[in-house]
Parts: C-alpha cells; sequence; structure tokens
C-alpha cells in the first residue's frame, strides 16, 4: 500500500510538468502575436521589440517555460496580456471561486437526488418504478449542457417566469438555481445509475444474506450493510465528475452570465491571452490529478479489502 | 467462449436476432439510419427544393415560424431550416465517423491491444501518456489545439491547394476541408485513451485464457492470435462504448463550433445554428430557430444512449 501511494505521488508532479509543457509550447507556437495584439493596430516595432524583450519573449521556449514553472512555484502565474497591470492570480482568483460555488451547488444537486433515487429504484427493482425511473435518467444523461441551458431559460425563466434569467449574485441567491440545475442534471442521472447498479450487486452479496439470518434489523441492514457498500463507487466517481462539471461550466456560465473561470477561459480564447489559458489549464488540471489521487487513496480506506 | 450446439447460428446472429427482438433497438437503429442517411444524401444532392444557402431576405420570408412549405421554418435570412438542418446533419456524420473510425476503432483498440498483449515497456508508456491526456481538461485543450493548430495546418494547405485544384478541379479549401480535419483531429486525440484502457484490461484478462494458450502451443503467428483469438472475445463492450462515444463526439463538434472555432459559416452546422440563436433575445421572440436544431440533436444522441443499452443487454453474456 505505501510502495503504490509513494509510486502516485512521484508521478503526478511529473505530469503536472509534462501538462504544463505541452500548453506552454501551444501558447507560444499559436497564432497572432499576443504582443502585437496588446499594441492594437497602432503598433510600433520598436516598442513590440522592448516588451517582448521585457517579458523575456525573445529567449529560448525551453528557457521561458524553466521560468514560467519556477514562477508558477512561488504563485506567481504571470501578467494578462489584455488586462495590464493586473496578474493573472488575481484575475483567476475571485473567479475560481465563483465557478466553485456553482460547482458545488450542481453537485449537491446530483448527490443528494441521485443517490436516495438510486437506493430507492435498486429496492424496487423489476417494479414499473424502476423501469420508468432508469429511462428517464438514461434521457437525462443524453442531454448536453448547451441543451439544457436554453430549454431551462425558455420554459422557467420565460414561459413561465419564475425563475431570474442572469447574472450571479453568489451561493445563496436565487440566480444560482437554473445554472446549478443545468450543471447538475446529467449528474443525477449518472449517480440513480450508479447507485442503482452498485446497490443490486450489492444487496445479492452473501454478508447481506448473513445480517438478514443472524435477525438484524432491516433499517440496520440496510445502513451497516447495504449503505456502506454500495456508495463506494459512487465516491469514485465524484472525483471523476470534477472533470464534467468543468466542461459544463464553458457553456453554462456564458449561458447565464456568471463571471466564473469558465467565461473567462472563452474571453482569453478570444483575445489570445495565453497567460490566462495556460494558467487555466494548469489549475484545471492540477485539480483533475490532485482529486483522482485523493479518489484513489481515499477508496482503500473506505474499502480496506482493495489491494492494488 | 463456448460452442453452442443447441440452438442456431453463430454467437453475432444471436446477439442480432436478440437485438432485433427489442422495439427500442430498432426503433433506436432506424432513427440513426434515417438521420445518417440523409447526411449522406446531401452529398450528392440537396433532399429539399431549397439550397442550405438560399436567401430571401424580405420581410416576410425572414424568422418565419414551421409552416407546409417551411416545415422548421426559416432563418434570419430567409434560409430554410429544414435544409439547414439536414445539411448540419452531414457535418455531424463526416465528423462523427472520421473521430470514431481514427480515434476510438484504430488507436484506441489498436494500442490496447498492445498494451494489454505485450506489456512491460509498451503498456507503461502507452498508459502514461494516456494520463497524460486524462489530465488535460479535454474541451479546453481541444479549444486551444483547434485556436492555434488550426491556422498553421490552413497555411500550409494554401500552399499547395492551387497546384491541387488546376489539376483536379477541386478547391479544398473552398469546401472547408480543412475546418472537419482539425475538429477531428482533435477529437480523434482524446478519445482514444478509454477505448486503449478498456481493450486493455479485456485483453489482460482474455490472454490468460486457454483458448490462447492453445493457439500459442499450436505456433499461431501474434497477429494471427490478435486477430483472430483475442479480438473476437473482446469486441462486445467496444461495440456498446463506440455506440455511446457516437453521441458523445456529435455532442463535443456541437461544443466546438457553438465556440466559433468548428465549422465555419456559411457551411451549415448544427452547432453554428444552436450557437447564433443560443439569446435570451432569439429565445424570446423567435424560439423555433434554436429549438428546431436542438431537437434533432437530442433525438440523435438519445437514440444512441438507447442503442449502447440495448446492445450491451445483447451482447453481454451474463444479462441474457
Amino acid at each position: 500500500m505505501g510502495a503504490y501511494i509513494i509510486r502516485r505521488l512521484a508521478w503526478t508532479p511529473i505530469l503536472l510538468l509534462i501538462v504544463a509543457l505541452i500548453t506552454f509550447l501551444l501558447g507560444t507556437y499559436g497564432p497572432g502575436d499576443p504582443v502585437e495584439i496588446l499594441q492594437g493596430q497602432y503598433n510600433n516595432p520598436e516598442v513590440v521589440e522592448r516588451i517582448r524583450e521585457q517579458r523575456g519573449l525573445d529567449r529560448n521556449v525551453f528557457v521561458q517555460y524553466g521560468v514560467y514553472v519556477k514562477n508558477v512555484l512561488q504563485g506567481d502565474l504571470g501578467e494578462s496580456f489584455k488586462y495590464r497591470d493586473r496578474t493573472v492570480a488575481e484575475l483567476i482568483g475571485k473567479r475560481i471561486w465563483v465557478s466553485a460555488q456553482l460547482g458545488l451547488a450542481a453537485s449537491i444537486i446530483s448527490l443528494a437526488l441521485g443517490i436516495p433515487l438510486g437506493l430507492y429504484t435498486a429496492m424496487k427493482q423489476g417494479t414499473w418504478i424502476d423501469v420508468t425511473t432508469v429511462s428517464i435518467t438514461l434521457f437525462f444523461m443524453s442531454l448536453p449542457v448547451f441543451i439544457t441551458a436554453p430549454v431551462l431559460l425558455l420554459t422557467f425563466g420565460l414561459w413561465m417566469g419564475i425563475l431570474p434569467i442572469q447574472g450571479w449574485g453568489g451561493f445563496f441567491d436565487t440566480r444560482v438555481v437554473m445554472p446549478a440545475l443545468v450543471l447538475g442534471i446529467p449528474g443525477v442521472a449518472v449517480m440513480t445509475r450508479l447507485t442503482r447498479a452498485s446497490t443490486l450487486d450489492v444487496l445479492s452479496q452473501d454478508y447481506v444474506r448473513t445480517a438478514r439470518a443472524k435477525g438484524l434489523g432491516e433499517f440496520l441492514v440496510r445502513r451497516r450493510h447495504i449503505l456502506r457498500n454500495s456508495l463506494i463507487p459512487v465516491f469514485t466517481v465524484v472525483g471523476l465528475s470534477l472533470a464534467t462539471l468543468v466542461e459544463g461550466s464553458f457553456i453554462t456560465e456564458a449561458y447565464f452570465g456568471i463571471p466564473g473561470i469558465g467565461s473567462l477561459a472563452i474571453e482569453s480564447f478570444f483575445s489570445r491571452d495565453y497567460p490566462i489559458i495556460t494558467a487555466l489549464v494548469l489549475i484545471i488540471a492540477a485539480a483533475f490529478v490532485v482529486a483522482n489521487l485523493i479518489v484513489d487513496i481515499g477508496y482503500r480506506f473506505l474499502d480496506p479489502r482493495i489491494r492494488y | 467462449m463456448e460452442a453452442r450446439g443447441a440452438r442456431s447460428g453463430s454467437l453475432w446472429t444471436q446477439a442480432l436476432r436478440r437485438l432485433l427482438r427489442k422495439k427500442i433497438a430498432v426503433a433506436c437503429i432506424v432513427v440513426i439510419a434515417v438521420m445518417y442517411l440523409a447526411g449522406i444524401f446531401t452529398i450528392f444532392r440537396s433532399p429539399t427544393p431549397y439550397g442550405f444557402n438560399d436567401q430571401n431576405i424580405r420581410a416576410e420570408a425572414v424568422k418565419q415560424g414551421p409552416s407546409l412549405s417551411h416545415p422548421f421554418g426559416t432563418d434570419r435570412l430567409g434560409r430554410d431550416l429544414l435544409t439547414r438542418v439536414i445539411y448540419g446533419l452531414r457535418t455531424t456524420v463526416i465528423i462523427t465517423i472520421a473521430a470514431m473510425l481514427t480515434g476510438s476503432l484504430f488507436l484506441g483498440i489498436g494500442l490496447g491491444l498492445i498494451s494489454g498483449y505485450f506489456g512491460r515497456w509498451a503498456d507503461s508508456i502507452i498508459m502514461r501518456v494516456g494520463e497524460v491526456f486524462l489530465a488535460f481538461p479535454g474541451l479546453l485543450l481541444v479549444i486551444l489545439i483547434a485556436a492555434t493548430v488550426k491556422p498553421r495546418v490552413k497555411d500550409w494547405v494554401e500552399g499547395w491547394a492551387p497546384s491541387l485544384e488546376s489539376f483536379t478541379g477541386i478547391d479544398i479549401i473552398q469546401l472547408g476541408i480543412v475546418d472537419y480535419v482539425v475538429i477531428f483531429g482533435a477529437l480523434a486525440a482524446f478519445s482514444w485513451v478509454g477505448m486503449a484502457r478498456l481493450v486493455r484490461g479485456q485483453v489482460l484478462y482474455v490472454k490468460q485464457s486457454q483458448y490462447v494458450e492453445a493457439a500459442i502451443a499450436m505456433g499461431a503467428s501474434t497477429p494471427r492470435i490478435l486477430v483472430s483469438h483475442v479480438l473476437p472475445n473482446i469486441i462486445s463492450p467496444v461495440i456498446v462504448v463506440v455506440s455511446i462515444g457516437m453521441g458523445a463526439t456529435a455532442g463535443s463538434e456541437i461544443i466546438l463550433s457553438w465556440l466559433g472555432i468548428g465549422i465555419q459559416p456559411p457551411t451549415p452546422s448544427l452547432g453554428v445554428m444552436i450557437f447564433e440563436n443560443g439569446n435570451i433575445s432569439v429565445l424570446r421572440t423567435d424560439p423555433h430557430l434554436i429549438l428546431f436544431p436542438v431537437l434533432t440533436i437530442t433525438v440523435l444522441i438519445f437514440a444512441f444512449n438507447l442503442l449502447g443499452d440495448a446492445l450491451n443487454d445483447a451482447l453481454n453474456p451474463r444479462t441474457r
């Protein structure tokens, strides 16, 4: 167990360095000279050259990369090309907080609806409740965010007029409801199906039969023997669902006008603001890698039977 | 798998029969076939009396609601929306098939087989590279690739395209082929990892079986073992994943076009249609402009997912 964790911990920084290198190279060799964009149409070759020198853009790419990595380790993510005199860390910091709140709200929706629904349908296996729920969740799973966003906007925002359409007011504002629903709906479907499948698996295990045979009350059997074991696979998917949340946030944030990292990414993409894109890719990749590391290691504490 | 003497037909005809017995699966196949054939048909000629860029910008012709002559209505340039949706499907068809063939089937299965069967350093390298791909926020990286690599590919193609045009009369830049190639390339680059992991796991399991051992003992060559002993036994989960993956790829193409880095107008793409009309003011005044493209793609993705589910039931030996 120790060896596995050490191997994973040693590989993680290497992985992040490779990720940073690839993004950095793509950004550097991308089209459109960022310094010329910075200057607008009145660019003066001399000034361009000076800015290039100031920012170290005239040096060898690998030297630039080395400098970048060193700065990142010191918490300096560089300066935005577009918003002058504002550091990338400053720009991203506030927006990550917004996106994190939105992601949290969406996760709460998926877990709070998905897990109970999955447990319930597993208990009712084979009945019409089970069959209907399974087909409905499959339908919701196939709905991409770019479909649910306009449809929800139309029905709840414009036709029924019960929810506000756009903007952001923090976690405890009604404006969070619709984007969180849009992001959370596919998650509800995934969680329901997963919980149902793993519960069905657990229900047929010997230890459940033993627990019932020794006369344990149904509540204790369900809580201690069924619930605990059926939630282990669900736990792993919570880590993976981070990826879906991030991808969904690009479109959701654009539709609902939320100032999070998704809309920042698109904005910087159009203005070729590479320091921001590189930093975003790096931060999100680091979040993925760390989340999966935690899940993989945490898994073994939840289920001591797992050996690598 | 073991021989089944009692029932007639091979394992595959039996699986096909089980699949065709399900009404939902047949319905899905019909829906997918109709949409794909409609998309493919446009390559030869338009199935409707309109061209995809036939504009009619008189006030009474633009933004019409659905009617008999224009079943899906018309857009803000008075173009028939049904025609544009069908041409948009062509884009979806080309991209999904190309990305599936190259990414999932060629790269995914190939690398998965190598990784699982040969193990050792080949396995380590392939799996580590896969981990690097998985660590990226996929969509963000595809955006970055499409934004940075596409203009370079375009420059390069523009270098030799005129000589090709004078030779064959085909103007490949006008056809927008560069857009297609970059988008499907970026999508394929990310779709192989999941498939390779799945195939690898299956191969590791099959490799220990007695029939593979027997084939090795009889002196069969490695390609022969892989193609005629290993591959047929791992193909069922692959088919299921391909079906679900086609739906996901169709969705990704839409997102890329939605962001304005996929297929460029006036070539119709469902993503561009959803993108252009995906704002509050259009939703308020002309919801049909976005509802029909959205409905089309939803039905397609749902059909792929349902079919995947049905295929899983039909092919999985445990659920028979």
